[in-house]
């Protein structure tokens, strides 16, 4: 047994936690918020020239690393500064799937994502689909040698910076059979590809795509016809071991700026973390923290096993800081007082970036059922 | 023991229920029930309406205009009123400032400004919490310093809600550094348009601007806007407090809220069934319901206390702990509830009638969770209450 960082992986977060804490201030931060990109290129370039999206792909796919740990170590550092740039996006979802299952032509163009100079979003959900992963009413039919597309996706993260969208659409089966559903690189500016984009509440952009007769060659399609869903299932355990590390990061800012509050803040004559209201209440965070900070090694260190136990891991990873991270944000705004509900405080973006977490690839209920029911198996 | 209302109060329902089904404009009531932001003018429109209805003021002795309800009724109404989506009666002049000025003001100052609280000629906003003084609000120090006919004040005031809006403030004021902080705080109308007075937006985490800062930079306010007596306004603001938390458990809003999350179950779907039906979400559902039953009875039984005669002692104190977990926790179903739609920030849906992103329940719920987080930290912090159940049980 090791619990610490490889000496990479320790180089990697000193880079980042530092880079970071010089560069991504509260008000810079919020300045890219408000922006109309709702992200920086600045950033996103000099954080990809560190290493930052190379980390996160095998040295096999022109990376240099890409295991579950590479993937928790960055996402916790860039939720600890509450990053509002599409890493998981680009990287994870849309560079993972062109990695697994690309042919080498889609494969050529990771070297462009881990250069920065490349965006992807993964167009999966639909509005109707919630978190259940096979449900996938878009339509790919045959047409002569090419393929049309038709339908609408949901909540499609970074959709109008991405170059390229993957798309995901049904071949052949039912609603929400997990055979038939495929996948298509689809470029941005297709005919017939539509998009409504808009700012997300923590921060970011996401966009409703429509898919209207939307055609693509038979070469668009990612891996073989119909079995999309094992290779995406892949990828967004990855994206759930990221999520859950960015929260987690985000979760130490919370608690740390909680007991800054706490030892600084005076009323009725004493700092107010020396009422033992307010006492246990911090100590029930830290060791609530403490259970986080394993739960997320659980989910990194599986995330190379047999997708049967690494989801199991993965949804009760999920669970425990979905339930954990709300504890946090809502005790740390309450423990603040009313300075935390205003914009311009770092807490009010790192609560949001802590909740909002729970909304992506399912919710600590969802993740609780998926725990049971794959526990039963 | 008897859970029914009786003939009278059931009559009395059924009054405002008619008067709500007539005179409540519709357009009202779809925002508040879609929970998009109400203007100054949606405000004083519905005052208007209740004002001409003689509604205007449940708490106010009939002497003052009012309609001098017993607890029952004016529970009734809050009931209601929370069901049918009317806007939330603004409280700064009608119930702060006007039950301190009916028992502590001059003949004058009840005279002067209590017709101009139900006409809507002013708007009041309340001058309180500091910067340095939150839950500690005696240690507030703007400072107000008598010269000839005028207390000269200066100091700053934080969190003061719809301040964007008013004409006037009422504000705790320091006049006295000697003595005691309880000792030396006098309570000082003042009109808004004076020079000095500059009012600046605070933006909540919700993106919404709905508290301000006010400072007060060598501001001349005329002696005759002291209420009472200089140096007891600790007293006025006490009594001011125990006003603030008449409806303290906002049963009705949590009734509203808790249709409002069993709307978006039926309408939201989880692996192809309605998402109620999902044991996981419909058990949280029933908790919280189950918990709003008891405190609907638990307030009723406060309530009946107060209609005859007694005063509420920390009982208000409990509810207003328990009303506000139940709020929260509703909230939290409702943002629960629209899965990956929570994520989208749709501020020009929520403000006014563009296409909602998602489907239209969607919209308002992630930032209504996010700000209603401010439930158990104003009008005195669930910490602040749990303390003077405390103290008051243990007879400290």
């Amino acid at each position: 047994m090791n619990f610490d960082l490889t000496e990479e992986r320790q180089m990697l977060q000193d880079t980042l936690r530092r880079y970071l804490s010089d560069k991504y201030d509260t008000a810079s931060r919020n300045k890219i918020i408000d922006s109309d990109a709702g992200m920086s290129a600045e950033v996103w370039a000099q954080l990809a020239e560190l290493g930052v999206i190379g980390a996160l792909f095998t040295e096999e796919d022109g990376g240099f690393g890409g295991k579950g740990f590479d993937i928790s170590t960055v996402f916790e550092e860039l939720g600890r500064a509450g990053v509002v740039e599409p890493f998981l996006d680009t990287a994870i979802l849309g560079g993972g799937l062109l990695a697994a299952i690309g042919s080498d032509d889609q494969k050529a163009l990771v070297e462009e994502v881990i250069g920065g100079g490349l965006h992807l979003a993964l167009a999966h959900g639909e509005p109707a689909s919630r978190f259940d992963l096979s449900r996938v009413e878009t339509t790919a039919k045959a047409d002569g040698g090419d393929i049309v597309l038709n339908g609408r996706k949901a909540v499609v993260v970074n959709a109008e910076a991405a170059d390229h969208l993957i798309v995901s659409a049904r071949e052949s089966g039912s609603a929400a059979d997990k055979d038939g559903i495929s996948l298509f690189l689809v470029e941005k500016d297709a005919a017939g590809l539509t998009m409504r984009g808009y700012p997300m509440l923590a921060g970011g952009r996401a966009a409703e795509v429509t898919l209207d007769g939307v055609k693509v060659p038979a070469s668009a399609r990612l891996g073989e016809a119909g079995k999309g869903f094992a290779p995406l299932m892949d990828v967004i355990a990855k994206a759930n071991v990221a999520l859950a590390a960015e929260a987690l990061g985000a979760m130490h800012s919370a608690v740390e700026l909680t007991r800054e509050y706490l030892t600084t803040r005076k009323q009725f004559g004493r700092p107010i973390g020396t009422f033992q209201a307010l006492a246990h209440r911090y100590s029930d965070l830290l060791i609530e923290m403490e259970q986080a900070t394993s739960a997320v090694i659980n989910a990194a260190g599986h995330l190379e096993v047999d997708a049967a136990e690494r989801d199991r891991q993965i949804a009760s990873t999920r669970n425990l800081i979905g339930r954990v991270g709300r504890l946090v944000a809502e005790e740390s705004i309450q423990m603040h007082g009313g300075i935390a509900m205003t914009k311009e405080y770092e807490l009010a973006h790192i609560a949001k970036r802590i909740v909002m977490t729970d909304h992506r690839f399912g919710d600590t209920d969802y993740h609780l059922e998926r725990f049971i029911e794959l526990s039963a198996a | 023991m008897d859970l029914n209302y009786t003939a009278e109060e059931v009559a009395f329902r059924e009054e405002v229920r008619e008067f709500l089904k007539e005179k409540l404009p519709k357009e009202l009531s779809a925002k508040v029930k879609a929970r998009k932001h109400l203007s100054k003018d949606d405000m004083e429109r519905w005052h208007a309406i209740l004002n001409e209805k003689g509604w205007l003021a449940p708490n106010w002795p009939k002497e003052f205009g009012g309609a001098e309800w017993n607890a029952v009724q004016k529970h009734i109404f809050e009931e209601e009123t929370a069901r049918a989506g009317s806007p939330r009666i603004v409280p700064f002049g009608l119930s702060m400032l006007a039950p301190v000025l009916q028992k502590f003001g001059s003949k004058e100052q009840q005279d002067y400004y209590l017709p101009r609280i139900l006409n809507g000629d002013d708007w009041w906003c309340q001058g309180y919490s500091e910067p340095g003084a939150g839950s500690d609000l005696a240690s507030l120090k703007t400072r107000a310093v008598r010269e000839g006919d005028h207390y000269i004040v200066n100091g700053q005031k934080t969190w003061t809600t719809l301040g964007q809006y008013a004409n006037m403030i009422f504000c705790l004021v320091r006049t006295d550094t000697e003595v005691k902080q309880q000792e030396g705080i006098s309570f000082l109308l003042i009109d808004m348009n004076t020079p000095g007075i500059e009012v600046r937006p605070i933006i909540l985490l919700d993106g919404v601007h709905e508290v301000n800062e006010v400072f007060f930079d060598n501001v001349k306010v005329p002696v005759e806007n002291l209420v009472g007596e200089e140096n007891k306004g600790w007293t006025y603001a006490k009594y001011l407090l125990t006003h603030e938390r008449t409806n303290i458990a906002g049963v009705g809003y949590s009734q509203a809220g808790l249709e409002s999350v069993k709307r978006i179950a039926r309408a939201e779907s989880a692996n192809g069934k309605p998402l109620i039906e999902n044991p996981y979400f419909a058990a949280r559902l029933a908790q919280v319901e189950i918990d709003l039953m008891a405190m609907a009875t638990s307030n009723m039984r406060i309530i009946s206390k107060a209609a005859a005669g007694q005063a509420p002692g920390v009982e208000s104190s409990m509810l207003k702990v328990k009303g506000t977990i139940i709020r929260q926790e509703l909230n939290d179903l409702a943002r629960r509830a629209v899965g990956p739609y929570a994520m989208p920030f749709p501020s020009e849906s929520v403000e006014g009638d563009n296409d909602p992103i998602g489907p239209d329940y969607a919209a308002p719920v992630s930032a209504a969770y996010f700000n209603n987080r401010k439930l158990s930290i104003f009008g005195g912090s669930n910490e602040i209450q749990r303390g003077i159940i405390a103290k008051v049980k243990m007879g400290g």
